[in-house]
């Protein structure tokens, strides 16, 4: 395998066992910049899917198959060394924490300490939402606390996203401009994405193949 | 309610204030001086009791904690985390006295260690001569302290658990490249630390006031101040009443100053952590650390459960030479011989902790119905009265109570005494009933109204028989603590309400260890089958029904 066609996240035959009953088999390839749509109804298994790719499966279910990013197998590695960025439902913005401290917590440890605030501070700026910073995240609205929960995901320089219908709370008017924005920061970032939803509506935006199971 | 809880503690207080500024007429004293608050700081070895409290409290409240949530944050969600957890409820439900003397038994120069060590390994043919329990810093003290306070901090961090997203705040600071531990101690404990304040600071008070507990394991010449009171307050010499009471004052300050001390290191560590988090440190590889911490709370529940067996051991033991692993024959003589002597103590102990729990039930399920009913918000407020009894150093109002008791002449009889253990077995029922009460699915009350029946009934015959589970559990939880009581059974009932647990911590000065074994044995197996039956009385009550089936 070249360089080139290694990059991305590979699904190879996974398949994941609920005691004795198969979930679903999966064998995709997503492509950075690209996004694959996961769909299915609730019980599904569509969760357990991230939960396997992310590191988090619970014991109760067993697997086979393989998960490689970037052309490393990561299939069997701890959860906090596979550098793949989780997106849920709720923006999890931590309450004790500010806004900044939020993102500061994501952000890799290199540099100074001006020099990381200073990161910071660029990246709310480059989506225009530099005043936000001081806050208490619990006084942001919905569609700013989704926001800045993105971009605290991917301060921490992730090599993958996996959103788990990160659209779900959010109500109609809103939904899709924070769709279009995290949709827009994968393709800026050349991010391969699984985005997990039962809304028809995520996956037309999402643009990429779709898997129903 | 708040008038059952509080009522008494103000009159606590008055009986030991009062006093302790030398007011008190049937003593004479009838003028209001600072001179007994002097007089008892000039007894020998005061200031070192009171030092051996302040450190004694702290340093429990901080081990503790930082064992719990050292293994909370090594191993949440984790096979070892419910393997242990297994073990924690029984080993909260062993009344202090118990686990204090099955400590002693175990790590006493001639304790069971020493034997399992001895003669290979120490060299030993008679005991060492060593002050291990009542040793003068207290370190017996505090390792028994620990073994109790751990298992209920440990039960509140579960519960406080319940009420925060744990597990996706783990999620989301691994899935960024944070350690386990490191991740659970920046994203969950400041959460969770807010929930368990008000424990941690019960925990605080308890331990700076400890009795029973000292008494066994604890330093002698000083004793922690709470037991030089109790020596005080029974001094035959009236005067002493003073000095008493005046000590109870300081007592009150120790444990106050305790709680200050504990904040300014809640606000250091808390300005520390916010400091660390933002720092972008993974500090992923922390294995060794979660083996370490692990193991500390697999040796902490090793030596509780031995301490249960050699208490048992000893209530069955014949002869049995120093370095002997076991004893030479095994007999149920003492138990024959000392059946008799065991009855009435056990009833009384029985008896009153029926009634307080029987109390303490009603006045709970009636709180919450009502509560129900008239839609009434339960404010941290509330909270905060619920749990003031646990939050104020026993020794200081009870005594304050005693003294009032013995103007009127109702001291000594059981009901002011079933009336004390209800202030310390109400915030526990109410706590643990209070969750699942309010967790009751509604639509079954519905469902009842639409069929026409009304409030009262539907409360008796809807929402009791389903909450039957809970209740019994919070049942079973009230007796336990009212078994275990010491103090209150002790001052307010003058030495003349005996209990098993009374009757027990009388015996550590004696240090026969059959009989003590017995006494332990009795007062850990009442609130243990107080659980066992707790557990299975929903499914005899109602068989062939899976809703009570696990």
């Amino acid at each position: 395998m070249t360089e080139s066609r290694s990059k991305g996240l590979v699904l190879n035959n996974v398949a994941i066992r609920d005691h004795e009953r198969e979930l679903f088999c999966i064998d995709a390839t997503v492509r950075p910049g690209e996004v694959l749509t996961v769909m299915g109804p609730s019980g599904s298994g569509k969760s357990t899917l991230l939960n396997l790719v992310s590191g988090f499966l619970p014991p109760a279910f067993s697997y086979t198959g393989r998960v490689l990013l970037d052309g490393v197998d990561i299939t069997q590695a701890p959860p906090e060394e596979r550098h793949v960025g989780l997106m849920f439902q709720d923006p999890l913005l931590f309450p004790h924490m500010s806004v900044e401290d939020n993102l500061l917590f994501a952000l890799p440890k290199d540099g100074g300490k001006d020099e990381r605030c200073q990161k910071v501070r660029a990246a709310l700026a480059a989506v225009n939402m530099e005043e936000l910073g001081a806050r208490d995240p619990m006084t942001l609205s919905g569609g700013q606390q989704s926001r800045i929960s993105l971009i605290r995901l991917l301060l921490s320089e992730p090599k993958a996203l996996l959103l788990d219908e990160p659209f779900s709370a959010l109500d109609s008017g809103l939904k899709g401009k924070v769709r279009d924005f995290v949709f827009s920061q994968a393709q800026q970032r050349q991010l391969p994405t699984i985005l997990v939803t039962h809304d028809e509506a995520d996956a037309q935006r999402a643009g990429g193949n779709i898997i129903t199971i | 309610m708040i008038a059952v809880l509080t009522l008494p503690l103000l009159a606590g207080f008055a009986g030991v204030l009062l006093p302790a500024f030398g007011y008190f007429p049937s003593l004479g004293g009838i003028s209001f001086t600072f001179e007994y608050l002097f007089a008892v700081t000039e007894k020998p070895g005061f200031w070192h009791s009171l030092h051996l409290s302040l450190w004694i409290g702290l340093a429990t409240t901080f081990l503790s904690l930082v064992l719990v949530a050292g293994f909370f944050a090594a191993n949440w969600g984790s096979p070892t985390f419910l393997r242990i957890q297994r073990f924690i409820s029984p080993l909260m439900s062993v009344p202090h006295a118990a686990v204090a003397f099955g400590l002693a038994f175990l790590i006493a120069p001639s304790g069971w260690i020493m034997r399992l060590c001895s003669p290979w390994a120490t060299g030993f043919d008679r005991p060492p001569d060593w002050l291990i329990v009542n040793d003068p810093m207290g370190y017996a003290l505090l390792l028994g302290l620990i073994l109790k306070e751990v298992p209920f901090l440990f039960l509140v961090g579960l519960s406080a658990s319940s009420q925060i997203n744990v597990d996706e705040r783990l999620k989301l600071a691994r899935s960024i490249g944070y350690g386990r531990m490191w991740g659970w101690m920046i994203t969950v404990f400041p959460s969770l630390y807010k929930l368990m304040r008000l424990p941690v600071i019960a925990v605080i008070a308890y331990s700076t006031s400890v009795v029973d507990m000292a008494i066994i394991l604890g330093p002698n010449f000083p004793a922690m101040l709470p037991v030089q009171l109790l020596r005080w307050m029974n001094d035959p010499e009236l005067e002493m009443r003073f000095i008493a009471a005046a000590g109870a004052v300081w007592q009150l300050g120790a444990t106050l100053f305790a709680v200050l001390i504990w904040w300014l290191g809640e606000k250091i560590i808390g300005c520390a952590f916010r400091r660390a988090a933002i720092h972008g440190n993974r500090l992923a590889k922390d294995g060794w650390m979660r083996g370490g911490v692990s193991g500390l709370m697999l040796i902490l529940v090793t030596i509780s459960v031995l301490s249960f067996v050699i208490l048992f051991l000893w209530s069955i033991a014949g002869f049995w030479r120093f370095p002997n692993t076991l004893p030479d024959q095994f007999s149920l003589m003492r138990w024959m011989a000392n059946a008799g002597m065991l009855i009435d103590p056990t009833a009384n102990a029985l008896l009153i902790a029926v009634l307080s729990t029987g109390i303490a039930l009603v006045m709970s399920l009636g709180c919450l119905e009502n509560e129900y009913r008239h839609n009434i918000e339960f404010t941290p407020g509330a909270l905060r009265v619920l749990y003031l009894p646990l939050l104020v150093p026993q020794i200081a109002f009870l005594f304050g109570i005693s003294t009032l008791l013995v103007r009127f002449g109702w001291d000594g009889q059981l009901a002011p005494v079933v009336f004390a253990h209800l202030l310390f077995v109400l915030p526990y029922v109410f706590l643990s009933v209070a969750a699942p009460f309010r967790q009751f699915d509604l639509r079954y009350l519905r469902v009842a109204a639409a069929l026409g029946v009304n409030q009262n009934k539907a409360f008796f015959t809807v929402r009791l028989p389903l909450l039957l589970k809970p209740i019994l559990l919070a049942t079973a939880l009230g007796m336990a603590v009212s078994i275990a009581q010491y103090l209150p059974t002790l001052m307010i009932g003058a030495g003349r309400v005996e209990t098993i647990t009374t009757e027990a911590v009388a015996l550590a000065a004696g240090g026969d260890r059959r009989l003590i074994g017995i006494y332990a044995m009795v007062q850990a197996l009442l609130p243990a089958i107080g659980f066992v039956a707790a557990a299975f009385a929903p499914k005899f009550l109602y068989p062939n029904k899976r809703y009570f089936a696990s």
